[in-house]
């Protein structure tokens, strides 16, 4: 939460879309603060680009509200809308028109004064790597470097919150990278951004916080680190032993081992205090004599805990 | 700020809205090729196919000509648009920006009625150079082809409107609604000499009016009263528009 000084740059109370019989999303309620790199994450259908479209005024939400740099998304929109920059899912540049056309309509339609719309679309061509091409049509461009363009547009604008919606998806991996290296410098100039991905390592090497939504709901929000070590049950210990003949059921039976896995030739012993546990692994491999090749603790990845949260575990946690 | 200066201050800003969402179409969208066979080619073959062989004074046909012309290029450009758009991926961008739909929609209303005034001087330019047709009334030929155009056009956006997945099918379903207005608007028999039934029609038609105008124009005999012309149009227009605007906002999350 937000102390009482510090307004959230995007507060979400409620929110909720229902298609039909389907609902999308159900009354969902978070808040993203000022300059922070905020991750949305789910799996297919949960309801991210649901959300975005809510709150990039693309569709109106059935129950609930958000507001966007103060501005409700409701009553307001065309202000929440005035500081945003946008980057949708599938969105296209439009092909026929140059690079340079895309980005001046685009700074134009959000109003920004000729001499600051041609300075900045001059910089972020420079700095995204387009500067040679500005003459040439979109559609000429490869799908990484249409994103390239498409970030380009919905930086022109000069926003204050960035809407980027699974911007690295399918690209090759310079244009991938150069798009987190832009978006990660924005972000320490203080830009507040909004990311939704299905890339875990993304998530967890750019944003400060995430939240992970499933079948509409969120269902947990917290930084990265906090959120993996939250998941004390899903620490482990990872062994492996020399020789193939280890009464394994030993090592399950030592105190403090929830489980046993087996992961190649490595054994994966999962407690909430692995350091603990290698104590008592050394001390039976010694009593037993066997000898350990290879032994380390590991905390879950984050997407160990995103499949915890929309997986199995998943079911069990809403009931 | 008082409340009035910002009103006036959203005014602006929609209104310079509106004047890029023109820019966009004219550099995009004026020659696509549905536009110039839908809103060119066509009038063009229809007046071949009326005139030929027929023994007309080619002054008389002169004011149909321009109307018919006015009526495919003026709503031609609105059915394309959005149906473009939504293919081309490039919708949901531009409704996320800070442009009110009203404006966009205007932008495209405002599109075809540039293309359809631009476009209806050839057709007078060669009536006047090439038959004995002569201009009586220019306020009420310009007032014609400019209301007119403006209700064409927002016909034209009004049939934008469903989630087509394919902009063929808006042009399917635009030319369902155009082709038999255009039969029953007196253009190319007078409506006081049609049938009863669809001097009944005519009336349904912002076509019947802005002909008649265009008639008028030339110096040729009107059906209507004069004031009805104008007002009808703008009626038209305002009805059109509010129809495009609730069924753009009920249909423009579709099929994105």
């Amino acid at each position: 939460m937000t102390s009482d000084n510090e307004k959230p740059a995007i507060e979400v109370r409620g929110l909720a879309k229902r298609f039909d019989d389907v609902q999308a999303v159900a009354g969902i309620d978070f808040e993203v603060r000022e300059g922070e790199l905020f991750g949305f994450l789910g799996p297919n259908g949960a309801g991210k680009t649901t959300t975005v479209r809510m709150l990039t005024g693309v569709l109106e939400p059935t129950d609930g509200t958000a507001s966007v740099q103060g501005h409700d998304i409701r009553t307001e929109a065309l202000l929440s809308r005035a500081h945003m920059g946008i980057v949708p899912e599938q969105a296209n540049v439009y092909l026929d028109l140059s690079l340079w056309q895309n980005l001046m309509l685009m700074a134009e339609l959000h109003g920004v004064p000729r001499r600051q719309r041609v300075r900045e679309g001059e910089r972020l061509l420079k700095t995204l790597g387009l500067a040679d091409r500005r003459r040439d049509k979109a559609r000429t461009l490869s799908k990484g470097l249409r994103q390239r363009l498409m970030l380009c547009t919905a930086l022109v604008t000069g926003p204050q919150v960035l809407f980027l919606d699974e911007p690295t998806s399918g690209l090759d991996v310079a244009s991938a990278r150069l798009i987190r290296q832009t978006v990660q410098e924005l972000r320490d100039d203080g830009l507040t951004v909004f990311l939704t991905t299905h890339n875990m390592d993304e998530a967890e090497e750019m944003c400060s916080r995430v939240a992970i939504i499933n079948q509409g709901r969120v269902v947990a929000i917290d930084t990265p680190e906090r959120l993996r070590s939250a998941m004390r049950s899903s620490q482990y210990l990872e062994v492996a032993f020399d020789g193939d003949e280890v009464d394994l059921a030993a090592f399950e039976r030592l105190a403090g081992v929830l489980r046993l896995t087996r992961a190649g030739k490595c054994v994966r012993l999962y407690g909430e205090h692995p350091g603990a546990l290698a104590t008592e692994v050394v001390r039976l491999a010694e009593t037993t004599g066997v000898g350990i090749t290879h032994l380390c603790t590991r905390k879950p990845s984050l997407e160990d805990v995103f499949l915890y949260f929309t997986g199995d575990h998943a079911q069990e946690l809403e009931q | 700020m008082t409340a009035y200066t910002e009103l006036a201050q959203t005014w602006q800003r929609q209104a310079q809205g509106a004047l890029v969402i023109v820019k966009k179409n004219a550099m995009l969208y004026y020659l696509k090729p549905p536009v110039l066979i839908f809103g060119v080619l066509f009038p063009v073959f229809f007046f071949l196919a009326f005139k030929m062989g027929r023994p007309i004074p080619a002054e008389s046909v002169v004011p149909g000509m321009v109307a018919m012309a006015l009526w495919f290029t003026a709503s031609a450009v609105g059915p394309l648009v959005t149906p473009w758009e939504r293919r081309a991926k490039t919708y949901e961008r531009l409704i996320a920006t800070p442009v009110s739909l009203k404006a966009i929609l205007a932008g495209d209303v405002l599109s075809g009625l540039i293309f359809g005034v631009c476009l209806s001087v050839v057709p007078i330019l060669l009536g006047l150079a090439l038959t004995d047709a002569f201009i009586v009334g220019p306020m009420k030929l310009a007032g014609g082809i400019v209301l007119g155009a403006l209700s064409f056009a927002t016909l034209g956006v009004l049939l934008a409107a469903p989630p087509a997945s394919s902009p063929s099918n808006i042009m399917l379903l635009s030319n369902l609604v155009r082709l038999p207005l255009l039969f029953v608007s007196g253009i190319f028999l007078p409506i006081a000499d049609m049938p009863p039934w669809a001097r009944w029609v005519a009336p349904l038609s912002p076509l019947s009016y802005a002909g008649d105008m265009i008639r008028g124009g030339f110096g040729q005999a009107g059906y209507f009263p004069a004031w009805l012309g104008p007002v009808a149009l703008l009626v038209f227009s305002v009805v059109l528009f509010l129809g495009a605007q609730a069924f753009h906002r009920r249909w423009r999350a579709k099929g994105l």
